[in-house]
């Protein structure tokens, strides 16, 4: 019974391995991106980027058909295309970073439908809303694991001034000019995460498992590591039972993972251990010093 | 050479409106000066010049070997953003930046550096508490945790005793005094009178033009003071150009 329930279906069908695969990947690479976007206040961002990658690979698949590394290379250049262009205009004239985005991220959006309408039929638009997460072959899989790998690693490397510019950007720049190079590193690894997500998850959705882990991890740590332990912790736990009930239920499978991630994110809201609702409600006598 | 910084004829300001004008003079090495002046007479100004965060409007400053990014800094207002789950102990470690860079690992000595700088500042026992949870004296007993692991030749302090109280302010005037002692370059931006001729030998009396500088004693005179409360702090948007020969 509970091996028929829990492991069955990942034992019988193939697909549903490599789904389980790609989505742990994508569970080790973005969710500490998530957590970084999430305590630098640019949580929405993601969801901006995200759009902006669409018109990239449409551009992609009109030019190669459904292409991995087409659509995933034309991803890649529109997402840094449409970050750098609006720190650019933010730096250049009078409006703010968040709003040049949206401008950005807009017109991307609907330039990208646009061109997969024109260009394909309503299953591909699907296709790119909403991603195939159990369609997923090797090269696919070989995508977005290398994304995840070169992440971890990137974030490794410029860990120290991505922490600093977040808490004390005056002291960064006082003792060093790595941040900069640091923040354009992290936006190239925000990009290059979306477009792994895009394979699985779609466009639309593949913030999802970026900003939802890293907004459940901040109820339950209270430093950063540990945030970034519980972030990826549950976006694989998301992962796999979101798999598990579109199985089970017979629902999509990018839109269950992504609603498994949302059911954690209302328990951690109502009992996280750090600020959840039911700890703030209930009276604790405080402590004697 | 006994002279750490020299300003040659230095306008610092913003949108070409001077908010230190035609400063000439220098700091000696292993000198303690207060800078002091009424609000808007320019000193964080100076400061931020110093620290190489803004560029002259004209003239210049030599730093004589010391590298801007190497002169530590305490800013009147530190932009740090205290919701970030980071603890003090993380927080002071970022002082020894210089020496370690983006890869440099911490070791045992580091370790026992970091605790005495935080014994140094009254802070131990503090190491994981989150920066939010601090107040505003730990606050800034922590900044000093880390200006002193910053262990530099140079050091700036914008305001640090503003809203302090007397037992935080005397331990850390007990810091100012021993990098005076160890031969190091303090200038700080000092508003209560009494704590400056008190503790610092030297003063400049800035008023957007430099009023007096040498000898606290000498500076800190009655005419000297009236003039520098009669500086008009606006800024005159129909000024024009500058024609003092630069």
């Amino acid at each position: 019974m509970l091996y028929d329930t829990f492991i069955a279906p990942f034992a019988e069908f193939e697909f549903m391995r490599r789904a389980l695969v790609g989505t742990f990947a994508l569970a080790l690479g973005a969710p500490p991106i998530g957590v970084f976007l999430m305590l630098r206040r640019m949580s929405l961002i993601g969801d901006a980027m995200a759009h902006a990658i669409l018109p990239g690979a449409a551009i992609g698949f009109m030019v190669a058909g459904l292409s991995l590394f087409a659509m995933a290379g034309g991803g890649l250049i529109a997402g840094l295309i449409v970050a750098l262009g609006a720190g650019l205009i933010s730096r250049s004239t009078r409006i703010k970073e968040d709003a040049s985005l949206a401008a950005f991220f807009l017109i991307s959006l609907a330039l990208g439908v646009t061109i997969v309408s024109v260009k394909g039929s309503n299953v591909d638009l699907l296709h790119f809303l909403f991603g195939s997460v159990l369609a997923m072959d090797d090269p696919t899989l070989m995508l977005i694991a290398g994304i995840a790998s070169v992440s971890l690693l990137v974030l490794a490397l410029i860990w120290r001034p991505l922490v600093l510019e977040c808490v004390d950007p005056g002291f960064l720049r006082s003792v060093s000019r790595a941040g900069g190079p640091a923040h354009i590193a992290f936006l190239a690894l925000v990009v290059m995460n979306l477009v792994g997500g895009f394979q699985a998850l779609g466009t639309l959705l593949a913030v999802g498992i970026m900003m939802l882990p890293a907004v459940i991890s901040r109820f339950w740590a209270r430093d950063i590591t540990g945030m970034i332990g519980m972030a990826i912790g549950s976006a694989a736990v998301s992962g796999y039972a979101g798999l598990l009930v579109s199985y089970h239920l017979n629902l999509p499978s990018g839109p269950g993972i992504i609603l498994v991630a949302g059911a954690l994110y209302a328990v951690s809201v109502v009992a996280g251990p750090v600020g959840g609702l039911i700890w703030l409600a209930l009276p604790q006598r405080h402590l004697e010093a | 050479m006994t002279e750490q910084l020299k300003f040659r004829n230095l306008t610092l300001g913003y949108d070409r409106h001077p908010a230190v004008h035609h400063l000439d003079g220098a700091v000696r090495k292993g000198s303690l000066t207060a800078v002091i002046g009424p609000n808007g007479a320019g000193k964080s100004t100076l400061f931020k010049g110093v620290v190489g965060a803004i560029k002259p409007l004209a003239g210049r400053i030599e730093r004589n070997g010391v590298r801007p990014q190497d002169i530590a800094y305490l800013p009147q207002v530190a932009e740090i953003d205290r919701s970030f789950p980071i603890g003090v102990y993380d927080m002071v470690a970022m002082g020894l930046w210089r020496g370690k860079g983006l890869f440099g690992g911490i070791g045992r000595r580091d370790r026992d550096t970091v605790e005495g700088a935080l014994a140094a500042v009254g802070l131990t026992g503090f190491e994981q508490r989150p920066i939010g949870t601090l107040s505003g004296g730990q606050m800034q007993r922590m900044l000093f945790a880390r200006l002193l692991l910053q262990d530099a030749r140079v050091i700036v302090l914008d305001e640090p005793f503003n809203a302090i109280d007397t037992k935080t302010c005397a331990d850390l005037l007990l810091l100012v005094r021993r990098w005076h002692s160890e031969q190091r370059t303090v200038l700080a931006a000092m508003h209560d009178m009494e704590l400056v001729k008190a503790n610092f030998p030297e003063s400049l009396l800035l008023a957007r033009e430099p009023v007096a500088w040498g000898a606290t004693a000498d500076v800190l005179t009655p005419e000297n003071m009236l003039k520098a409360r009669r500086m008009c702090e606006a800024f005159d948007e129909q000024a024009q150009a500058c024609v003092v020969a630069a």
